[in-house]
């Protein structure tokens, strides 16, 4: 009796938070759907004929598509890498105990709190300029020669940009993990001769295995919509080099107003992302008994 | 029960809260660029105000491309969240047609509207009736540096041509270390580098799209252009020239670190403010490079006008036309004059301001730049079947001249050739212009 | 000896961690600096560090040209309120999943993270459509909704491992002493499991605060937050970086005054549920 009424206490308690968000995706996912069957552009709102699944083949068949697709997943591996492996080893030099530990961690983690587009502002503007940014100066200076990083290597600079913003996020997560290995473990592990090596790789990784999995997890969910970044330094280019599946939906469909086109993007990407999250779980889900 | 009040008092507050207060007077709701001259305008409000004490603004200043976002959004959906917006001679035509826009028949009887420039008051009506006044209007010019070609020992001709120009740039940049011998815009979108670009393949007799609506990005014209203007960009730019747009190349101009660079007229005043420029007195002018013999409009394949409109979804639409004659006038222009100097006039808008002495006098490249504004006629014509000159007036252009644009930029960039940039281009563009329903 | 090595290693960690802690902060360190040059400096070769005639004339025009208290006020009521309509949500259902759970409840949480895929760009148009109908444009509620139920996944999931890490037999203890319901959570839940809601209600602040795609595209003026201050800084005629710069340091100085003061808070609580 009781667990039935908890259970139906429970299912009230959750039914707001549901409800919400079942209509956050069921409103604009059903406009959408209904948008993406019409020849609907906002420059002639007037006709808006049924066209079937022509936006769809349209978008598919961009050759476009493909690159977007390489370069999303690119993107978020990318970043991924950078920030776990970064991450891990920020984490470390964090949990050591040196003078002003406490100032340096407030440095490190100050990224987090930059907004994204103030970030890409100053990183294409202030950092990575060929001429005026402080990063061609200094190359300048030790004479390896400025590089012109949004033309030579733009997914590169991207992924830079948002691996500093996310670095911080994976730390904080990581140095929390790592705070909570007992010492005795460790010198348990010391003293029977094991080296600093080894300890890393036996010892403490497995114990922030589950960490590493809720960084992935979380961070790949923001990544994929990685939106802003790209929008304010290179505009997807040059060419297709930076354009991921998002900002091919703006630049292929709402950069001229086509709703339709756009929808249907919206709806692929959807379902790619869905894919996506759907492989991320199997394979690392198992990690995190929810 | 307690939280229960909470909760509705909460709420009640973020809803008072979220209601602008009302107020007796009219508050309109601007949204502008974030240009120079329209910040300017900005704060000058009070001039207006003072007349107008029934009249509040309120200023929503953007940065361009998501301005032009904001607005096509809001106009397109009839939100209703402007009551002036400023939009240029690409969305005019468009927006008129589809009845977006109120016609400016309340701009006064002093504002003397014959005083437009003819080109820009063509390009902001439709069927003879203004839908947008122009606050200051552009074409396209060469500037270039004085010294450096005296130095040189080059000149620079009264109808400069491509290949002078190619030329003079690998003179000069061969001569001055530090100095790029030319600046051009590179930053892809198609009000950035599809802007020069569109404007140069018209140098060499060519349009995006022929009278059939075939793209023309295959075309011969198209070809030299393109292939010249990666030539001249990968000899003689500056690096990151794929990622420079008209203020990047204004500040390495300013700096002196450009020998030449063509762009928008309105680039002048700003190349000659010696509080900007540490080159401002060794800038000369001269008109947009041609490519072929008789090219047309004598180079000055460019015409475009930030002007203030008003969207047919505005309640205000009669205090709106109030401010917009205040700001498109002549007494606007005194105005800027008076506290500012005359060099800071928005430029390119009204005849008279060109018949001014005192105008002429500090404003070296007043005639340069009205001569390339009364030659820039964007009308539609047989081989030419779109209003427009460096952008084409139609609802596809925004985007298929984007993407276009990022094919340029990879070109200058060195990641495909001026062919294969050109050919994906004509590609798109075909693609699109079907889908459109342009070409079957 | 084995003192020596230690000092010695703690001195060599101390250089490591400042080197590193310097560069990943340097972004934000120049941007600050450059705020307070003027546009020439700014764009100097070589760089000037330190030495420059220190000006404040760029948050002077800045503040002249926007009001940017205004644009702040906006920027906490945003995330404010968006936060606390997300803790309304999201603790009722972290808490009978943590305490209930079903053999759906990990599928539910899955669910809900997923729903924070939906690329913005594709459905802008369908949302401004509905907030024109629904008289919401360019007003803090609507956007409070929206802000919220963006949020509201991650809300779910980290009030969830917290509220799973309080022992169930404490509420079993309290029952079985006759507490009721509103005593249970009063007394014992509450002090529990503020540590959770707080740094809950952080991240949920600094993520509503930094979002930047709806707050630009559904305000116009009484609504618009600093994400908008921004955008009317970002690429302007003439130089800039010194004005850019002000206004970013402006834009992100008050959320980072908090993230900092809060930091113990952060460190504790960004777990979600990552350490056992």
């Amino acid at each position: 009796m009781a667990t039935m009424q908890t259970k139906s206490a429970a299912r009230l308690m959750m039914a707001p938070a549901v409800i919400a968000l079942l209509l956050w995706m069921v409103v604009p996912l059903s406009m959408t759907l209904y948008f993406s069957t019409l020849n609907y552009n906002l420059f002639n709102p007037a006709q808006t004929p049924f066209i079937g699944f022509t936006n769809y083949s349209f978008f598919l068949s961009d050759p476009a598509f493909f690159t977007a697709i390489r370069n999303t997943l690119t993107l978020v591996a990318g970043v991924l890498v950078i920030t776990v492996g970064g991450g891990i080893l920020l984490a470390l030099l964090l949990d050591q105990d040196f003078y002003g530990v406490n100032i340096v961690r407030l440095l490190a983690i100050a990224p987090f709190f930059v907004m994204p587009t103030v970030a890409a502002l100053v990183w294409k503007n202030m950092m990575m300029n060929p001429v005026y940014g402080v990063i061609g100066q200094f190359l300048n200076f030790i004479g390896v020669g400025a590089i012109d990083w949004f033309s030579n290597a733009p997914l590169t600079a991207i992924i830079i940009i948002v691996a500093w913003q996310w670095l911080p996020f994976s730390t904080l997560i990581l140095l929390t993990a790592l705070q909570s290995l007992s010492e005795e473990q460790k010198e348990a592990a010391e003293m029977d001769g094991a080296g600093a090596l080894s300890i890393f790789w036996y010892i403490t990784l497995p114990h922030m295995a589950r960490a590493i999995t809720v960084v992935i997890l979380i961070q790949t969910i923001f990544l994929l919509s990685i939106f802003a970044e790209i929008y304010v330094t290179t505009s997807g280019g040059p060419g297709l080099q930076t354009t991921n599946l998002p900002y091919l939906v703006y630049a292929q469909a709402l950069l001229q107003f086509d709703v339709g086109g756009a929808s249907a993007g919206g709806i692929v990407a959807v379902i790619l992302a869905n894919i996506v999250a759907f492989f991320l779980i199997r394979i690392i889900g198992k990690n995190l008994d929810a | 029960m307690r939280y229960r009040s909470l909760l509705l008092g909460a709420c009640a507050s973020l809803v008072a809260a979220s209601g602008a207060s009302a107020q007796d007077a009219t508050t309109l709701t601007i949204a502008t660029v974030n240009n120079g001259d329209m910040i300017r305008m900005q704060g000058l409000t009070e001039d207006f105000t003072e007349q107008h004490p029934d009249i509040q603004l309120e200023w929503v200043t953007l940065e361009e491309n998501v301005l032009r976002q904001r607005v096509t959004t809001d106009i397109a959906t009839g939100g209703g969240q402007y009551d002036v917006m400023t939009i240029g001679t690409y969305e005019v035509p468009i927006w008129a047609e589809n009845e977006w826009l109120l016609p400016l028949d309340g701009l006064g009887e002093d504002y003397d509207e014959e005083d437009l420039i003819p080109a820009i008051r063509e390009a902001l009506s439709m069927d003879g009736t203004l839908y947008a006044a122009p606050f200051y209007a552009e074409s396209a010019m060469t500037l270039y540096r004085t010294d450096l070609f005296e130095e040189a020992g080059l000149e620079m001709p009264e109808a400069p041509t491509w290949d002078f120009i190619a030329e003079a740039a690998q003179t000069i940049s061969e001569a001055n270390e530090d100095v790029y011998g030319i600046c051009l815009r590179g930053k892809p979108g198609w009000g950035e580098n599809m802007a020069f670009l569109g404007a140069m393949a018209r140098s060499y007799g060519a349009n995006y799209f022929n009278a059939d609506w075939q793209p023309q990005f295959d075309s011969e014209g198209w070809t030299t252009a393109v292939n010249q203007y990666v030539e001249l960009m990968t000899n003689y730019g500056p690096p990151g020239a794929a990622s420079n747009g008209f203020n990047e190349n204004l500040s390495l101009f300013n700096q002196g670190r450009c020998a030449m660079w063509m762009d928008a007229t309105v680039a002048a005043s700003f190349v000659s403010n010696p509080d900007e420029s540490q080159v401002a007195d060794s800038v000369g002018y001269a008109p947009f490079p041609c490519g072929i013999e008789d090219c047309p409009n004598s180079g000055a394949n460019w015409l475009w006008a930030w002007s203030l409109a008003v969207p047919a979804s505005s309640q205000k639409a009669e205090a709106a036309q109030t401010f917009i004659s205040w700001a498109t006038s002549k007494g606007y222009l005194d105005l800027v004059a008076e506290k500012e100097g005359w060099a800071n006039v928005p430029p390119g808008t009204r005849t008279s301001l060109y018949e001014n002495e005192e105008y002429l006098a500090e404003a070296p490249f007043a005639e340069q730049t009205l001569q390339a504004i009364q030659n820039a006629d964007p009308s539609s014509g047989e081989d030419k079947p779109y209003v427009g000159l460096q952008f084409a007036a139609i609802p596809e252009f925004q985007g298929l001249g984007t993407s276009v644009g990022q094919q340029m930029a990879a070109a200058v960039s060195g990641n495909m050739t001026a062919e294969q940039a050109l050919q994906a281009a004509q590609q798109t563009a075909v693609r699109e212009m079907t889908r459109a329903g342009y070409i079957q | 000896m084995a003192r020596a090595i230690s000092t010695r290693r703690k001195l060599t960690f101390t250089a490591i961690g400042w080197a590193v802690g310097l560069l990943i902060f340097f972004p934000v360190l120049w941007t600050i600096l450059t705020s307070f040059k003027t546009e020439l400096d700014a764009i100097s070769i070589p760089p000037k560090f330190l030495f420059f005639d220190w000006t404040l004339e760029n948050y002077v025009t800045v503040q002249e040209r926007s009001n940017y208290f205004r644009f702040m006020m906006n920027s906490i009521y945003l995330s404010l309120g968006s936060t606390f309509v997300g803790l309304l949500f999201a603790i009722p259902a972290a808490w009978a999943m943590a305490f209930s759970p079903t053999p759906r409840t990990k599928d539910v949480l899955l669910w809900m993270l997923s729903t924070k895929m939906l690329p913005a760009v594709g459905v802008l148009i369908p949302i401004y459509l509905v907030f024109r109908d629904f008289g919401l444009l360019d007003s803090r509620v609507g956007l409070i909704g929206v802000l919220f139920l963006i949020n509201l996944p991650i809300m779910v999931w980290m009030l969830y491992t917290y509220f799973k890490e309080i022992p169930g037999e404490i509420l079993e203890a309290a029952r079985m002493d006759g507490a009721s319901l509103s005593k249970e959570i009063t007394h014992v839940l509450a002090p529990m499991s503020v540590p959770g809601i707080a740094s809950t209600v952080l991240l949920s602040v600094i993520l509503a605060w930094n979002e930047a795609f709806w707050t630009l595209n559904l305000t116009t003026s009484d609504a618009a937050p600093l994400t908008t201050f921004i955008a009317s800084y970002s690429s302007p005629q003439g130089n800039f970086y010194a004005k850019l710069s002000a206004a970013s340091t402006l834009a992100i100085a008050p959320i980072l005054i908090l993230g900092w003061f809060s930091q113990k808070q952060l460190v504790r609580g960004l777990t979600f549920g990552a350490v056992k």
